[in-house]
């Protein structure tokens, strides 16, 4: 069977499967990035507990895989009491993870931006958070763009291992065709092909957009 | 902890000053900074700061515009203490709140402008009436393009920083300071920064402050000519003290210690 | 709630140590594999042919766009469908070794690109050839920035391995999987593979940090 024939044959299943593949990242994505702004800002907090909790949620999810994580998340904290459908537990995982990379760029980000901009803040009187929400991150979020784009990309391979707690993601669906026809470099050819195009077509191209227009509003363009 | 239990709690009275430093102390580790300084700036007056580099001159700005803590003594400003505040009849730190009321009667020009590069110019007035004052967007605006007309900044207040000048940034953050509305201006080092063809802009900006508008003002310079000009006294800051004051006139003209000869001369040699 | 049985993990503790070894034994492999061929691929991005660089410019990005658990399911399956077979451990090391190398590729590039212009000069100065301004000159020098970069994929590569499991290699995720599934307990099996990567990763990072300076005190930087 040629490659066009089985794109043909199997198309419906490919595409129901990047369906859930998007769905995956768009959450994981977006709950990551509130994940890695709080834990981001806790890592500076002066408060040695707040600043404790973000530490040891950075160190944990750093310092294990993401796999180990999303099984974890999936088969023992039910033990715990918190049972997590599994297109939950999966996006769920893939943005703990994504927040414990994220929030050393927040908190880089932050520490890039020069200390007048804090003493100005001050100067006309403005309290701590509207210091940080209305002066501080804004600078911060285009001093972080760049490298945003590449977690991103991150988070969208994460998304594939969701397949391995039976989420119908592209590479589950992939995994089942391949069991059932044999034409692996057909089927996983797709699939790679499916997730370059996402990445290099979708996640980038919107990723420099951002930046383009971040840097629009702040008149650097 | 100091014993501060003799200083007023109030300083009133007819010629109570704007400013006062009572024996103020700044430290770092083993670095005297500031040594017991005694200064009062009377409403309305401008005093300009001079003197060699670590000398203290920016840490009294710094200080007044509480970006550091002192290490001993109070400053008071119109009256009322500032570091400090009253607690069942005693002076006790001041707390962060004490700091944001009381802070809201001083504004601060930096040596490099700090403007916000994410807003443009009237943005930038307009920011602090808006969050910290709670005026209406109309209102700030009205007052934000009156003081940018002020500065002469008025066609460019849709510009971002990024696109303005050293000089005309600097005169964006004078209006944007004075849109607060303070009763102490300070000026730290504001020509410093800038290429020497548009520091007259921005002196031009302050001359006008000083002839127009009664507020009193703090101004840490390197330009001797531009402090005798506009100043009702100008202070010699030598090694954490004030070694000398006076009239603009008699210091420049006729100093009395050794070290302010020395350095006059040598600033002027460099001219 | 759940219920922690010490006398479990202490039965299972013997099997799960054997995998630590499979895991670090397929991290090092990978790790060799990528470290090879990363340089390989960075040279060749460098040839004056500017189709050879094209080709693996975009090679590299296909690569690192795409889910390295899918690479690993495409080497597997693919071989035997043109009658190669390749072991589990074969599949595995050239999937993540690939996947690697094109990740340190990057970072040799950037400690290539570090090196200033006037080494070369000096270099062409001396008369040397192309291969001799690379091995004597260029390489030596461009190590020790790349230091950090390549010290932390060797952390990635060890957090990765996890995935190896889906073939049938015998490392850790795959050991606690199959404990779980033997003893119908999750929490001891899982639990300790996540203690394991943190007690493994953790140090690294320091580690890490320790041999970049010995290495930048030897040669004198």
């Amino acid at each position: 069977m040629t490659f066009f024939e089985f794109v043909g044959q199997f198309w419906p299943r490919l595409l129901s499967g990047t369906g859930i593949t998007v769905a995956q990242f768009v959450l994981a994505a977006a709950l990551g990035v509130v994940i890695s702004l709080a834990a981001g800002l806790m890592k500076l907090s002066e408060n040695r507990i707040v600043n404790g909790v973000a530490v040891t949620y950075i160190e944990i999810f750093r310092g294990t895989s993401l796999l180990v994580q999303l099984y974890w998340i999936f088969f023992v904290l039910p033990l715990f009491g918190i049972t997590l459908e599994k297109f939950t537990a999966g996006f769920v995982a893939i943005a703990l993870n994504t927040g414990a990379y994220g929030a050393e760029l927040v908190r880089g980000g932050i520490l890039a931006v020069p200390k007048g901009q804090w003493e100005a803040a001050l100067a006309i009187n403005m309290s701590p958070a509207k210091r940080m929400w209305r002066i501080i991150l804004p600078q911060a979020l285009i001093n972080m763009l760049p490298p945003w784009g590449n977690l991103m990309i991150e988070v969208l391979k994460g998304t594939a291992l969701v397949s391995l707690i039976s989420v119908t993601d592209l590479m589950f669906q992939a995994k089942q065709i391949n069991g059932t026809t044999f034409l692996s470099a057909q089927v996983f050819g797709a699939a790679l092909i499916i997730y370059y195009i996402l990445a290099r077509f979708l996640v980038t191209p919107f990723m420099r957009w951002l930046e383009r227009f971040m840097a629009r509003k702040l008149g650097r363009a | 902890m100091e014993d501060i239990s003799g200083y007023p709690l109030e300083i009133s009275g007819a010629d109570a000053p704007m400013v006062s430093f009572r024996k103020v102390r700044k430290v770092y580790g083993p670095l005297v900074v500031l040594d017991d300084l005694d200064l009062d700036v009377a409403a309305g007056e401008m005093v300009s700061i001079i003197g060699p580099s670590g000398s203290g001159k920016t840490t009294v700005l710094r200080m007044l515009m509480t970006l550091e803590q002192i290490d001993g003594g109070v400053i008071y400003v119109d009256g009322s203490p500032l570091t400090h505040m009253a607690k069942n009849d005693k002076l006790v730190p001041a707390s962060q709140r004490h700091l944001r009321e009381r802070r809201a009667d001083i504004g601060m020009c930096f040596q490099h402008f700090n403007l916000f590069p994410h807003m443009t110019a009237l943005e930038n007035c307009m920011e602090g009436p808006v969050q910290v004052l709670g005026i209406s967007r109309k209102e700030a605006r009205e007052r934000s393009e009156e003081l940018l007309e002020l500065v002469g900044m008025i066609e460019k207040k849709d510009q971002h920083p990024s696109r303005l000048s050293g000089g005309q940034q600097q005169r964006v953050a004078i209006a944007r300071a004075l849109a607060m509305r303070p009763k102490v201006m300070l000026f730290d080092e504001v020509t410093s920064a800038l290429d020497p063809e548009v520091i007259g802009e921005v002196t031009n900006v302050i001359r006008k402050l000083v002839s127009e508008h009664n507020l009193t003002m703090l101004m840490v310079t390197h330009q001797m000519g531009f402090a005798r000009d506009i100043s009702d006294r100008v202070c010699f800051f030598y090694d954490g003290k004030i070694e000398e004051q006076g009239l603009p006139a008699e210091l420049f003209g006729n100093p009395q210690k050794a070290r302010t000869q020395q350095f006059l001369s040598a600033v002027k040699e460099a001219v | 709630m759940f219920d922690w049985q010490w006398e479990f993990v202490w039965e299972i503790l013997p099997r799960l140590v054997q995998a630590t070894g499979n895991t670090l034994i397929a991290a090092g492999a990978g790790y060799a594999i990528a470290l090879v061929l990363g340089l390989v691929l960075a040279l060749a991005q460098r040839s004056p042919s500017r189709v050879l660089t094209f080709l693996v410019r975009e090679f590299v990005e296909f690569i690192r766009s795409t889910p390295l658990l899918l690479q690993i399911f495409f080497v597997f399956y693919v071989g035997p469908q043109f009658g190669i077979r390749l072991s589990p451990w074969m599949s595995g090391m050239i999937a993540i070794g690939l996947h690697y190398s094109c990740y340190l590729s990057e970072v040799y590039r950037g400690g290539i690109e570090s090196v200033p212009r006037g080494q070369w000069e000096a270099a062409t100065a001396l008369n040397m050839s192309t291969m001799q301004t690379y091995r004597r000159i260029v390489i030596p020098q461009a190590i020790p920035p790349a230091l950090a970069g390549l010290g932390n994929y060797l952390v990635g590569i060890f957090k990765d391995t996890p995935m190896l499991s889906v073939i049938g290699v015998a490392e850790l995720i795959h050991t606690a999987n199959a404990i779980g599934s033997e003893n119908y307990r999750f929490l001891e099996p899982y639990t300790m593979v996540g203690l394991i990567f943190l007690a493994i990763s953790l140090p690294s990072a320091g580690l890490i940090r320790g041999f970049e300076g010995y290495v930048r005190r030897k040669l004198g930087m």
